[in-house]
């Protein structure tokens, strides 16, 4: 069953990163683009736990915290970046 | 392993995936960037923490001793999720991105852009 | 001339605690020579960082904070629920509005944690804050009526929050 389970919610985060993506791609503005990669961002830490639940090991929990708080510091820098089009004030 | 455990984490997951889903559909789908940017905060923050609750239980079940880092990203993101939120609100007012006609209160963003008082 | 301030060995005793908290979740562990390393971690980080801090209101009343935090979750999980049905219902049967919300509280780090729970709860995503932190704009995804929200942000996050921080 848990197999399955794993299987299912793949299958749904990836389709959720694929609008996520449709969204990147679409636009129409700056902040859409950015609000679309911070949620990939999310999307892929979702991934990346299921990936560690199916093969039952905790490694990939740093890899899973690295990736949280690069997503949004990187959020954070591009925001300000087209907010004042300067990071350094 | 015990199906009880199996259960609870296999509804934990399910439930995790679909609320992501749902986060990215209202991102998809959503009319305007306002809008929009109410999935992604909210709904995928909730689905995240399912999906570490889910693990959590597991790893806690399977190496025998109670296991609570997943605990740490739940958490950052319950505290980032805000932050980035309201940086995306304040950008997109200050490049006056366009609001869905209907939004009541329409002229208050302008105030909000200068940071003056309504 | 400055004077210089008294030497604590706890500057910022909370941050102290959090700091231990977060070192033993990241090793996932209570094994000794972890807490003798967190220990030192979380005395000499807050020495070394205390010149940085600036004054803010203090947690006054542990049990109320608690008591906010669960009712936030509570809220956070039944805010989903209603953003779901909104995401996949029709999208032109939303209302979406901008609204300001009066503040009473003054200190920065209230303001930021009462802004940061109006995000997470129900369809609501606090936009922006004037000038002279008197008031919060909101947008909200489908709005029913202006001064009940407004009423309900208040007196369900707003009062806590002033009896927490006793300002």
């Amino acid at each position: 069953m848990l197999s399955t389970a794993i299987l299912i919610v793949s299958v749904l985060v990836c389709v959720s990163l694929a609008l996520n993506l449709w969204r990147l791609l679409k636009g129409p503005s700056r902040p859409d683009r950015i609000l679309a990669l911070d949620t990939m961002y999310i999307n892929s830490i979702a991934l990346i736990i299921l990936f560690g639940i199916s093969s039952s090991t905790s490694l990939y929990f740093e890899a899973a915290l690295l990736i949280a708080m690069l997503g949004f510091v990187s959020t954070a820098a591009m925001c300000k970046y087209i907010l004042r089009g300067d990071l350094i004030e | 392993m015990e199906f009880w455990i199996e259960l609870v984490v296999s509804v934990f997951l399910v439930a995790g995936g679909i609320f992501v889903l749902i986060g990215s559909i209202g991102l998809a789908k959503l009319p305007d960037f306002y809008t929009r940017l109410h999935g992604p905060t909210k709904a995928t923050t909730l689905g995240m923490g399912c999906l570490l609750i889910a693990s959590m239980i597991l790893a806690t079940y399977q190496q025998g001793y109670l296991s609570v880092h997943e605990l740490l990203i739940t958490l950052f993101l319950l505290i980032t999720a805000p932050v980035t939120a309201h940086m995306l609100a304040k950008t997109a007012m200050h490049h006056e991105l366009e609001i869905l006609d209907r939004t009541s209160g329409k002229e208050l963003s302008k105030r909000a852009r200068e940071r003056m008082n309504p | 001339m400055k004077t210089k301030p008294r030497f604590r060995l706890l500057p910022m005793p909370l941050h102290s605690l959090i700091l231990f908290v977060v070192w033993l979740l990241l090793n996932n562990t209570v094994a000794p020579g972890h807490i003798v390393l967190g220990g030192f971690l979380a005395l000499t980080i807050p020495l070394l960082t205390s010149g940085m801090q600036n004054t803010q209101p203090g947690f006054r009343k542990p049990l109320a904070t608690l008591r906010y935090v669960l009712m936030v979750i509570g809220d956070i999980i039944v805010a989903n629920f209603e953003v779901a049905m909104l995401v996949l219902g029709s999208s032109k049967k939303l209302s979406p509005a901008f609204i300001a919300v009066p503040l009473n509280i003054e200190h920065e780090l209230p303001i930021t944690i009462l802004a940061s729970t109006v995000s997470l709860t129900p369809g609501t995503v606090s936009a922006e804050i004037s000038a002279d932190k008197k008031w919060l704009y909101v947008h909200v995804l489908n709005l029913t009526d202006k001064d009940e929200l407004i009423a309900s942000i208040k007196q369900r996050y707003e009062q806590p929050l002033m009896e927490i921080f006793e300002c």
